[in-house]
């Protein structure tokens, strides 16, 4: 395709004060084309800035840094022609079906004839026949989604941004909207040019996208490019179809080895610091993830893509857990496997208390932050201290939706683990558990 | 493709139905009473003197409807005020550093205050003519009715959800449009529940809104606050026994014919989509929106509306700062604050020389400390109704037949002005020469005893079902059962409640310190009275004083108190 390119990023940057005046960079260095007639899919974890990015596009916000142009002229206000479909469908409660479709037309000023007869044609094209007069808190999430679609396609857009739209339905309606979307589009029956899909959802990925962009978190950075050139309609069991999953899920795993690469310690894990973000994931699925990588036919070691499916969960559901045991050494994982140490084999075998006592030795050996904690609680006569004195200092490193957030991660740890209490009332750690 | 005809034409084509008749019976009636109501707003003050107020009942309807008015135009006034005001505040960093502090203590003046100040401005707008008397009503209406519906369309506007906001931009709809689709329908819910609530707190200064003093005569402009005057003045039982029940009929009309209909149409803008709860209901809103002679003349003003969305300017999606802007606050920012801070400043200065020039500095502490004499009534009346009405809440809470029946009646006795009672209270006072400093006192809470009441019913009846009965799986009764089940459940309702009604007995303490029935006067010890008695002898320096540190005292208890308190209910017993 020689055409010319309907959207270009070059660098792009964008970082938010920090309460220390210092930056927290959250997307860094990006670069992305969108040719006519290209599918591009943006595919990280969540809270990995896609979604930051994606704002950019649309024109909600501007970049610290680089240039973001479509047609060859830079956005700095929100853009005809570019429509945007949200995870949350964002449909006004009080304006019904067809009302909330004609709202972009509307804000043109096209006179009311065409208004209606234009809405009418996308109602139609997306199968909402018969809905016109239904207010949204009437409809199923599907049939609100679809909305969202006709919304954005009423305006007859170049591009259609896409913000995780099948992540609020439930597996099977996801799947018909999608296939329904693909047909119009390989059909040529959609009003756009390019899209950009942003998602969390591999397979959603390699079903839908020509070209997928991978990205990293903290800060977000494309690490991988990988182009799908399976036929529309693509079959999620065709070797190929698994074949990139499965290159996906190196990919997406195999920067944290590039990063402990990267570091001069030539260390298998990852360093963790007191400064590291955590995330809040419950004892319960740490258990469950080792025990299912434990049981059979695993035994011990897991290809990820093969576990995730088995356990009916999603990339964002199953790496932060992953990546938790690995931060605790109960796992490593590489290449897209994930492969329980000898703790991680020990404490699948242990009855509830071992496992508190190993959880609580890990705890304390690799989270800093837990450490630190600990430390300070023994050092004090009255073995109490109040969470502000945690949550000042690791407000120096992080913003304060993550210093809480990180702090809650290791209060729960902590309460698994009995290796300090937490009064949420006194919003005080001390040392004493009550029996 | 379905072609989609105009529903107009579709419904034209048919007979008029019964909906029709009666739709259109409701308008006529509505533009007659409109008609009538003002038909005397422009004679000259004299005539007014000529016509003195009777207390024959068959006047009533007429000064019903006289007063009706005036409070419907003081919401309409307080509608402007609100869509522009609070609007400015949610907009714009600048202005909000100012007016939303402004709002707040606004809120905590006593309704009372203004009335004074303003009136004579007011007359000299239409010199000898009624008509400024009226504005002057009007404008005490309308300060007791703003503040609130601002203060929730302004906490509205801050929340609206950021994907609806983000929606409006991409398609890049004009402020205006933006304005109409998004904002206001987003905050309506809240707004109509605030208009209801300013509508009945408003009717308790009908009284002190409509007889009027410039100098040493006072204007009694034809009205239900003044024909309550006269009976108490008059020590006229039956005349009260006769405003009281007019009022009734006045409250049930506007509530049917006013509020219900609002509230039952604002119900599609609820934001939150659940489905379950039965939609309130109203027949007149159904009779309009079913007849099609209505929906015929609505119709070309829903297009001109449409129009005004097409007219305005496409939104040029103002351009976007670079986000590195918000990182340190630019020197206009820094000179606006030091200008708000300098007027702030020169402002205080202002009310403490005007203050200082006409009293003593012990005035003051005699006013702080009547101040405390009003806080203690204001804790214990406060204490007493949540012994009283929390027991009772609950109970009725748990029964849903009997919160069926409850729950509407609690919510009609809170619209129920309930200085209307005063004169009953007062006369058997009187009669039994009991204590005013006590027996004045449960006055301020008559009224607003009710938000504790209904609150506290509404969140009883929303324990979950599974809770009660784990609770009796389990076997908790009695005290337990309270103590670990009904009034954690309750009780951040129990503290909306609470809160609503402290505020409301500090503003009615002016009303219920001090009261009369003929030439009995009776007057309790506090801030109240004290505010009362300046009003009455046109002391400036006293109003303004007893304003001021009234208003210090409903901010700090807010401040210290309630506010935490809330923050505390928020935290730990919310369910879910």
């Amino acid at each position: 395709m020689s055409e010319a390119p309907l959207l270009e990023l070059h660098s792009v940057r964008q970082s938010f004060p920090k309460p220390d005046g210092n930056q927290l960079l959250v997307l860094d260095d990006i670069n992305v084309e969108l040719a006519p007639g290209q599918i591009v899919g943006l595919l990280g974890r969540s809270g990995s800035g896609k979604s930051t990015l994606l704002r950019l596009i649309a024109g909600l916000a501007r970049p610290t840094a680089g240039s973001i142009t479509y047609l060859g002229k830079p956005i700095v206000s929100p853009a005809p022609g570019i429509a945007m479909v949200f995870q949350s469908f964002a449909l006004f409660p009080w304006l019904t079906v067809l009302e909330n479709v004609q709202l972009g037309l509307e804000a043109l000023g096209l006179p009311e004839a065409e208004i209606r007869q234009r809405a009418l044609a996308a109602i139609d094209l997306i199968g909402l026949d018969g809905y016109e007069s239904a207010y949204p808190r009437e409809l199923s999430g599907g049939m609100r989604q679809r909305v969202g679609f006709a919304r954005a396609l009423v305006v007859h857009p170049n591009i259609l941004l896409m913000d995780e739209p099948f992540s609020a339905l439930d597996v099977l309606t996801a799947e018909t909207l999608r296939t329904d979307f693909l047909d119009l589009w390989s059909e040529g029956r959609l009003p756009i040019k390019g899209v950009i899909l942003v998602t969390h959802n591999i397979e959603e990925a390699v079903l839908m996208c020509d070209r997928i962009l991978v990205f990293s978190t903290n800060p977000a950075q494309i690490v991988s490019e990988i182009k799908v050139d399976l036929p529309q309609p693509r079959n999620r069991l065709d070797p190929s179809f698994r074949d990139l999953v499965e290159r996906i899920y190196v990919a997406m795993t195999d920067r944290s080895a590039a990063a402990a690469r990267a570091t001069p310690l030539t260390e298998r894990f990852p360093k963790i610091g007191i400064d590291t973000v955590l995330t809040r994931v419950s004892a319960n699925l740490l258990s469950g993830l080792i025990e299912a990588v434990a049981g059979p036919p695993y035994d011990g070691k897991a290809d990820l893509p093969v576990i995730a499916g088995s356990l009916h969960m999603e990339v964002d559901d199953l790496f932060p857990v992953a990546e938790t045991l690995q931060m605790l050494r109960l796992a490593e994982i590489e290449k897209g496997d994930i492969c329980l140490t000898d703790v991680g084999r020990e404490f699948a075998g242990a009855a509830l208390d071992d496992r508190k006592k190993l959880f609580q030795h890990q705890l304390l050996t690799y989270v800093p932050l837990a450490a630190h904690i600990r430390r300070v609680l023994q050092d004090r006569a009255n073995h109490i201290a109040p969470r502000s004195r945690f949550l000042d200092e690791l407000e120096d490193y992080m913003t304060t939706d993550a210093a809480e957030q990180t702090l809650r991660a290791v209060v729960a740890w902590a309460r698994f683990a009995e290796a300090f209490a937490y009064d949420d009332e006194s919003q005080t750690f001390s040392l004493e558990n009550p029996r | 493709m379905r072609p989609a005809p105009p529903i107009s034409v579709q419904q034209w084509t048919r007979a008029l139905s019964r909906w029709d008749v009666l739709a259109v019976l409701l308008v006529l009636g509505i533009l007659i009473f409109f008609a009538e109501a003002s038909r005397n707003l422009l004679q000259p003050m004299a005539e007014l003197r000529m016509t003195p107020l009777s207390l024959e009942p068959t006047h009533l309807p007429a000064y019903a409807a006289r007063t009706t008015l005036r409070m419907l135009l003081a919401l309409g006034l307080s509608l402007v005020f609100t869509f522009t005001y609070a609007t400015l505040a949610a907009k714009s960093k600048r202005a909000e550093v100012l007016l939303v502090p402004l709002l707040d203590i606004l809120q905590s003046v006593p309704i009372l205050g203004f009335v004074s100040v303003t009136v004579v401005f007011f007359m000299s707008l239409a010199p000898g003519r009624v008509l400024g008397a009226e504005f002057a009503a009007i404008f005490a209406i309308f300060t007791s009715q703003a503040w609130n519906m601002a203060f929730s369309f302004y906490q509205s506007l801050r929340t609206v959800p950021t994907e609806l906001v983000e929606v409006s931009r991409t398609f890049r709809l004009s402020g205006w449009m933006q304005f109409w689709r998004l904002e206001v329908p987003f905050a309506m819910p809240q707004l109509i529940w605030n208009m209801m609530m300013s509508m009945s707190g408003s009717w308790f200064f009908v009284v002190a809104s409509e007889a009027i003093n410039v100098g040493d005569t006072t204007i009694m402009l034809p009205g239900m606050g003044s024909y309550i005057a006269l009976a108490i003045e008059q020590r006229s039982l039956t005349a009260v026994g006769w405003a009281i029940g007019t009022m009734l009929v006045v409250i049930l009309i506007y509530d049917q014919l006013l509020f219900r209909p609002l509230v039952a149409w604002a119900d599609r803008f609820r934001f939150e989509q659940e489905i379950g709860v039965a939609p309130p209901k109203s027949w007149v809103l159904s009779t309009l929106r079913r007849s099609g002679v209505v929906a015929t003349l609505a119709r070309p003003l829903s297009v001109a509306w449409q129009r005004s969305f097409q007219r305005a300017p496409l939104g040029a999606g103002n351009k976007l700062a670079q986000a590195r802007s918000q990182e340190r606050p630019s020197w206009s920012d820094r000179g606006w604050t030091t200008l708000v801070v300098t007027m702030a400043a020169l402002a205080l200065w202002q009310v403490g020389r005007f203050v200082l020039a006409g009293v003593s500095l012990t005035e003051v502490s005699k006013a702080v400390l009547l101040g405390l004499a009003t806080l203690t009534r204001v804790i214990v009346l406060i204490a007493l109704a949540s012994l009283i009405w929390v027991p009772i809440g609950v109970w009725v809470g748990t029964r849903p037949r009997a919160a069926r029946i409850f729950q509407p009646i609690a919510q009609f006795l809170a619209a129920f002005p309930a200085n209307l009672l005063f004169p009953v209270v007062v006369s058997a006072i009187v009669v039994l020469k009991l204590n005013p400093d006590i027996w004045l006192s449960p006055l301020m809470i008559l009224g607003t005893q009710w938000y504790i009441l209904f609150n506290v019913i509404a969140g009883a009846t929303a324990i979950p079902s599974e809770l009660r009965d784990c609770g009796t799986n389990l076997g908790v009764c009695g005290w337990l059962w309270w103590r670990k089940i009904a009034l954690p459940a309750v009780f951040p309702y129990y503290v909306t409640g609470a809160i609503t009604a402290s505020g409301g007995s500090w503003n009615a303490s002016i009303v219920a310190e001090v009261a009369s029935w003929g030439d009995e006067r009776l007057q309790a010890y506090g801030l109240g009275a004290y505010i009362a008695r300046a009003t009455e002898a046109g002391d400036f320096h006293r109003i303004v004083l007893g304003i001021a540190v009234m208003s210090l005292f409903v901010v700090v208890i807010n401040r210290t108190f309630w506010r935490p308190l809330y923050r505390y209910a928020e935290r730990k017993f919310r369910l879910g």
